[in-house]
């Protein structure tokens, strides 16, 4: 498992590159263009994120123990709190749609940097459309887990796929860890003329 | 003395199709891989005999100018992602790795049949994309000509070869999880024959490098689909950020395809010269070193893409640095066969040959490397014909050595040693004559990807593609005469060469746990001349 979050994080590694490079050429563009994101809902999200990988660790915990009830409650835990997530970011997702914030031929952004703008948001919608899209493949594995903890297949004997979906889960907070900074926080600060 | 097959193993262990379809035998999965690639390899040799005979005259007069430029592309996307990637790793490092380690079969068998399936489902969107209409930018899918210009099938065949990319990634971290973890009693990685280094030097490409040709290939398909802006100039992208990300990836692709192949050959220079591999530890490391340096060269594809000039003089030092590496490999293996016992056998016709094709696809190499004598060569056919000497003098020539050397294994039965000799020497021929003329054109200006061109040049065109028609019939008897061997091939016994190394030490076919009893390993593998491995109960 190790191994494929080395693969992961190349796969996330090439679209920080990407990000970080139009950074460097538009910081201004980039600066005005995260003034439209919605910094309440990101860091609420965050924080519900942050709660998930908490319940994830405990229901790990709990199937070390060989606790079955605790197995399903923490699993189900974070998988609410995962929905939530996605919840929150398809308002969020909706709210673009509605003030023409997605790239393509409707794509409108008032002041200068109406180009670069776009290349904001087409990296903005990529990046946080794959990690949801990593986040649905989990909870996926956490409905196949909670499965298996049914039939009382996991227990101290056998922890070992809870705990690989733990560490996924882990990875996956952490893209968003550094999605939120990048795309929400830096450059607010800067004057935008 | 009449050998018999063994009365169980892996071939005669369940006969329907479930028992094939639904296999977690590692071996079986390699023989799903061989007819998979085989009939990928075909196809693209299809469209290449077409190339050939539109280059036979000088007019554009075959095919058209757009029907060509999909010829070269969907003959460069079949060739490179469907057979020359998969080629050695998935078929022999799939048979080979749980053998050569003494193991009963992959840390992950589930995983492993999942990545048979994956390469399949890839296929099939490729051939999709073939049957509806090909794609015409050529397989590396420059932008923006491919996301916004190109009116050809772009999404199905991107989708295609992102979908593919999984079946390495998975492939590559099976093979690193179970040379890690699986290795038989006493079986160091000092004792690990030569060809589990290449093909762990691979899985460490594949694992890093086909994560960034997936995120590369979906960030064209959403400025296509979706039309957002990464490479767009319209918006500010730029075109060039897609070269480096897709070179990142297809440069040490480069070595994905040939390093295996670099693998067999060490094995078959020991056993058919009946010598240790020279320099062991040098030839070991020199498969890292390769895949290392292999990730930091990408730059030289991009010389005069407009990158900056102090770039490319680094990029330019760095490719160098892979000659040297590949020379290592190169004279341990003549040193190997240097007063070695050489018998002339047809793996070992196809590994000479190897040797000395490989050697003049490195060293035409590092004339591209030079950066002056780049910008004179680029886009000419002197392009076409180095890489063509690495993938297919080196990749295809060490693959079907190895598919020689270990067809015995596979099968349990011989092929004809004549016929076999003979299409090796026609494969050879053919080739050159394919493809040596094709950098004199590059030198002398002929660019690549046009469909017609001076009549200057036809006579060395007409010898290139009177080399490739030799060299087809070349690739088609193999196919026939193993075949035939399958049936009709006498017993080939345990080791019929007298070789060391744990595979050998099993029937022919293996059993399906591959092992009576797990193997304990005191020898070097290169135990020559008289291989031992002890068993116990």
């Amino acid at each position: 498992m190790w191994v494929f979050l080395l693969t992961e994080i190349l796969f996330f590694g090439g679209l920080f590159l990407v990000y970080t490079i139009y950074r460097t050429w538009y910081p201004l563009a980039f600066a005005a263009a995260s003034h439209h994101l919605d910094i309440p809902l990101g860091s609420i999200n965050t924080a519900v994120l942050i709660g998930s990988s908490l319940t994830m660790a405990l229901a790990v915990r709990a199937a070390q123990l060989n606790s079955r009830k605790g197995i399903i409650v923490f699993l189900v835990f974070t998988m609410i709190l995962g929905g939530v997530f996605l919840g929150i970011k398809g308002i969020e997702y909706s709210h673009k749609f509605s003030e023409h914030l997605v790239p393509g031929p409707n794509f409108q952004f008032a002041g200068a940097f109406v180009r670069p703008a776009q290349i904001f948001f087409s990296l903005y919608f990529v990046m946080t459309g794959l990690h949801a899209l990593h986040m649905i493949i989990g909870i996926g594995l956490m409905i196949w887990m909670l499965l298996w903890a049914y039939d009382g297949t996991l227990g101290n004997g056998y922890y070992s796929p809870v705990e690989v979906v733990g560490l996924y889960w882990h990875f996956v907070d952490i893209v968003w860890i550094f999605l939120f900074p990048l795309l929400y926080l830096i450059g607010r600060h800067a004057v935008v003329h | 003395m009449a050998v018999e097959l063994p009365p169980h193993h892996y071939l005669n262990d369940g006969f329907g199709i479930k028992s094939w379809l639904l296999t977690r035998d590692h071996k079986r999965i390699a023989l799903l891989y061989l007819a998979a690639i085989t009939v990928f390899f075909f196809i693209g040799g299809a469209f290449a005999v077409l190339i050939r005979l539109e280059l036979a005259t000088p007019a554009g007069d075959f095919v058209s100018d757009d029907t060509y430029n999909e010829l070269f592309t969907m003959h460069g996307i079949v060739m490179v992602f469907f057979f020359l990637i998969p080629a050695i790793p998935a078929v022999l490092g799939n048979f080979l790795v749980p053998l050569q380690i003494g193991a009963k079969d992959l840390a992950f068998p589930k995983l492993n049949l999942l990545s048979w399936y994956i390469y399949i489902v890839g296929g099939l969107f490729t051939f999709y994309a073939l049957i509806t209409g090909g794609v015409d930018t050529g397989w590396t899918m420059y932008a923006p000509l491919s996301t916004k210009f190109s009116t050809t099938r772009i999404i199905p065949a991107a989708l295609g070869i992102f979908i593919t990319g999984f079946s390495s990634i998975l492939t590559g971290l099976n093979f690193i999880v179970t040379i890690h973890r699986m290795r038989a009693p006493g079986m160091t990685w000092f004792k690990m024959p030569l060809f589990l280094w290449a093909i762990y030097a691979t899985s460490l490409i594949n694992i890093l490098g086909t994560p960034v040709i997936a995120i590369t290939v979906l960030l064209v398909a959403a400025e296509r689909l979706l039309h957002f802006g990464f490479f767009d100039p319209s918006v500010g992208g730029d075109p060039v950020l897609f070269q480096h990300l897709f070179w990142f990836y297809s440069h040490p692709a480069v070595y994905i395809m040939v390093l295996p192949a670099m693998g067999v050959i060490s094995e078959l220079v020991a056993a058919f010269c009946r010598k240790p591999v020279f320099g062991y530890r040098f030839v070991a490391f020199s498969s890292l070193g390769i895949a290392v340096l292999g990730f930091l060269v990408w730059g030289h594809h991009i010389f005069v893409a407009g990158q900056s000039i102090y770039a490319s003089l680094v990029f330019s030092l760095l490719s160098f640095l892979v000659a040297i590496p590949s020379a290592i490999k190169v004279f341990n293996w003549t040193a190997t066969m240097y007063r070695g016992s050489v018998s002339w056998q047809t793996p070992m016709l196809y590994a000479i040959g190897f040797i000395g094709l490989f050697t003049i696809g490195g060293l035409t190499g590092l004339f591209l490397a030079a950066i002056g004598m780049d910008v004179h060569l680029t886009d000419t056919y002197f392009i076409i014909a180095h890489f063509h000497y690495i993938m297919v003098g080196g990749t295809i020539m060490g693959y079907l050595g190895g598919l020689h050397y270990w067809w015995p294994k596979i099968s349990g039965r011989m092929y004809p040693e004549g016929l076999s000799k003979l299409s090796a020497g026609i494969i050879f021929i053919g080739f050159n004559l394919t493809f040596f003329p094709q950098f004199v054109l590059g030198y002398l200006g002929m660019p690549r990807r046009y469909h017609a061109y001076p009549p200057d040049f036809q006579v060395l065109n007409v010898l290139s593609s009177a080399g490739a028609s030799i060299l087809g019939v070349g690739y088609l008897l193999p196919m026939f005469y193993l075949a035939w061997s399958l049936r009709y091939g006498p017993a080939a016994g345990a080791n019929p060469w007298g070789a060391s190394g744990l595979e050998w030490e099993t029937t022919s076919p293996p059993p399906t746990e591959n092992f009576a009893t797990t193997p304990i390993v005191t020898e070097s593998p290169y135990n020559y001349p008289s291989p031992v491995v002890k068993h116990v109960a």
